[in-house]
């Protein structure tokens, strides 16, 4: 996995509550047996009509959406399936970072395992987020804190085990495998 | 600071520490039982095949087929291109592949063991009090009825129990519903849980594990108490819990795998020590009254926009989501639910497929007829509830009302197998999730109970099941 530490990308906003991984990724998706090519059923049927074509006003679909890395969202991102083809589409399709109020447990944690950020910001700073669709930003996973380049900054809290394997491209199944002592020892207790 | 009494879940918990967390590190968590199925496992094979790791203890595993899986019959995997598309088939033959390549034993097509994920576990025994159970999929909270802690994984953290039977997990917070009364006739443990989101919210059990607590429970059956548990991950909880009982030993005793002789006595010894004590203290704390409690639909796009069955949808609060969660369902603030044409009623899923979900329906379908221009499924969560649906006689009750009688799966709940609700119709649903296309492309979905749901496919519109009983 790649490592991630700082990068900064422009925002794309999609301003509604409780987008759930149907949303994300619909169910007719998911007869797959690998990661690859997911991207193209993200949020598809929001991105396209009836007949296929792009719909215009969906944010994805604007021109100055194009190479943003970041989505910011409404609350209770990632609500409903376990899905982890959720985050394998948003990846694939090029995010690296969703800024929102709140998130939903399982997505969060699928999230972290795939480089994805699931960050949770303030009120306010989502607020600035929502008015300034486009905005710049920089992520540090370094200093924890967010930039914007109209001066406002944030901190934000991460795992900080996920944090150190997103840092440092580290799968976390290592970490569990290095305590195979302690596993064997648990066991053997009955 | 006097706490000193354990939550259920704290005794859980703590009793499958292998490594407590600190500041840094999460805890390694011990898992007793795996549930596999077809659709979030293939990418997890894929991962220990690469990094040249095995199973840990294939024994530990219970795995199946559901998600995908046809609900017309098939006699033998040669029949699959006849009744799947190509994903679905290819699927479903990966998984078959993938239980031989590791050495796990599948319950598929031959197997009268098949079932949903979630319906096998309690039938088979494999579900147990005080286990660690978890599957790729969020309603694993259903076995939670049994004061297990289960809870849905990602592909990633399938892979990482496959290969280490053990997941790293930060503790989550605790969270006690209690309920109190008794269900009126007519209303469901279905009802009490789409209460329950509606009062709380999609996102009010985030980080929570929610015990299940009041004078209600003792009334409650295993199935009603799955049914509430199903859905405790559409409040966004991470797990539902309710403290084991003599009903949960009753339910247990003679079940395959449960475990027999001494082995059964020290069990009941172990499982009795399940409660929260007295003296415990939760994150956080609601009470909602049964006994006023009538049927609930649900209206908008998520499980939260719900109410009930005699009330109007509320105006809202000029949020954009929600005007355009109203449009999407093609349903109005200010009017009732109550009479809405629908086109499709679909009665099953690990929500309400079991036998008493399809005995309340019966109760509604028998000697009346599917309204004309309703399409109506029933599909029972596994072959066992199948036989023995059969052997009470309720398919032919079905049948002769007009609905379709199905082998188990997961079916319309998700659409992923080709039984979908179709674009823009409108259905009655026992399933879990009403989300823009969730039962397929265009799909429009009302969640209610069993009983709401047969009733409505006898008035062709969403209807109260009370008139019927």
């Amino acid at each position: 996995m790649d490592k991630i530490i700082k990068f900064t990308s422009k925002t794309v906003v999609l301003a509604v509550n409780d987008i759930d991984t149907d949303q994300i990724i619909p169910a007719r998706f998911l007869t797959v047996t690998t990661k690859d090519g997911l991207g193209d059923g993200l949020f598809t049927d929001w991105r396209f009509d009836e007949a296929g074509n792009k719909i215009k006003d969906f944010p994805l679909n604007q021109k100055k959406a194009d190479g943003c890395s970041i989505l910011v969202s409404g609350s209770n991102f990632g609500c409903g399936s376990s899905r982890e083809h959720a985050p394998w589409a948003l990846v694939d399709y090029g995010f690296t970072a969703i800024l929102s109020t709140s998130f939903a447990d399982i997505f969060r944690n699928n999230a972290l395992k795939n480089g994805l950020l699931p960050l949770t910001v303030s009120e306010d700073f989502h607020r600035m987020l929502i008015g300034n669709e486009g905005i710049e930003v920089t992520i540090s996973l370094e200093t924890m804190c967010i930039e914007s380049s109209n001066g406002m900054t944030e901190n934000f809290d991460l795992e900080p085990f996920s944090r150190y394997c997103l840092m440092n491209g580290i799968d976390q199944l290592g970490f569990i495998l290095n305590h195979e002592d302690q596993i064997n020892a648990y066991e053997n207790k009955g | 600071m006097n706490k000193t009494g354990k939550t259920l879940f704290e005794k859980v918990w703590e009793d499958h520490l292998v490594v407590e967390e600190t500041i840094e590190t999460p805890a390694i968590l011990y898992i007793d039982l795996h549930l596999i199925h077809e659709v979030t496992t293939p990418q997890a094979f894929q991962s220990l095949r690469d990094k040249g790791l095995s199973l840990r203890d294939p024994n530990k595993i219970l795995a199946t087929m559901d998600h995908s899986t046809p609900t017309l019959p098939i006699h033998s995997i040669s029949d699959l291109d006849i009744v799947a598309e190509k994903g679905p088939a290819d699927q479903i033959r990966d998984m078959i592949r993938n239980c031989e390549e590791f050495g796990i034993e599948l319950f598929g097509f031959d197997s009268d063991k098949r079932g949903i994920v979630h319906v096998i576990g309690p039938e088979l025994g494999a579900t147990q009090p005080g286990k660690t159970i978890v599957c790729g999929d969020s309603h694993t909270s259903t076995h939670g009825a049994f004061g297990a802690l289960a809870f849905g994984i990602g592909t990633t953290e399938v892979g990482h129990v496959l290969a280490s039977q053990c997941l790293l997990q930060r503790k989550p917070k605790t969270f006690a519903i209690n309920m109190n009364g008794a269900l009126q006739s007519g209303v469901t443990a279905k009802d009490i849980i789409l209460k329950i989101i509606q009062q709380i919210g999609v996102g009010g059990g985030v980080g929570h594990v929610i015990e299940y607590r009041g004078s209600t429970v003792g009334s409650l059956s295993l199935e009603e108490r799955m049914t509430i548990c199903n859905m405790s991950i559409e409040a966004g909880a991470r797990a539902g819990m309710f403290a084991p009982d003599d009903k949960t030993f009753d339910y247990l005793m003679d079940k395959p795998m449960s475990p027999k002789g001494s082995d059964w006595d020290q069990a009941i010894e172990k499982w009795s020590r399940l409660f929260t004590d007295e003296n415990a203290e939760f994150d956080n704390e609601i009470s909602i009254d049964v006994d006023r409690l009538t049927p609930m639909v649900t209206y908008g796009t998520n499980p939260g926009m719900a109410i009930g069955i005699d009330d109007i949808v509320p105006e809202g609060n000029g949020d954009h989501g929600y005007k355009q969660s109203l449009n999407y369902m093609q349903i109005e603030a200010g009017k009732p639910i109550l009479g809405k044409d629908i086109d499709v009623v679909f009665i099953g899923s690990c929500t309400n497929s079991r036998i008493s979900d399809l005995q309340d329906a019966a109760e509604i379908f028998k000697d009346r007829k599917v309204s004309d221009g309703v399409k109506a499924l029933v599909v029972p969560g596994s072959q066992a509830v199948k036989k023995e649906a059969e052997s009470l006689g309720l398919d032919k009750i079905f049948e002769s009302a007009g609905a379709e009688w199905r082998e188990s799966g997961c079916s319309m709940c998700l659409g992923m197998n080709g039984d979908t609700v179709g674009n823009g119709k409108l259905a009655v649903s026992t399933s879990n999730r009403n989300f823009e296309g969730r039962q397929g492309k265009g799909a429009r979905t009302i969640l209610a109970s069993p009983k709401t749901a047969a009733a409505s496919a006898i008035s062709g519109s969403v209807e109260d099941p009370r008139k019927y009983t």
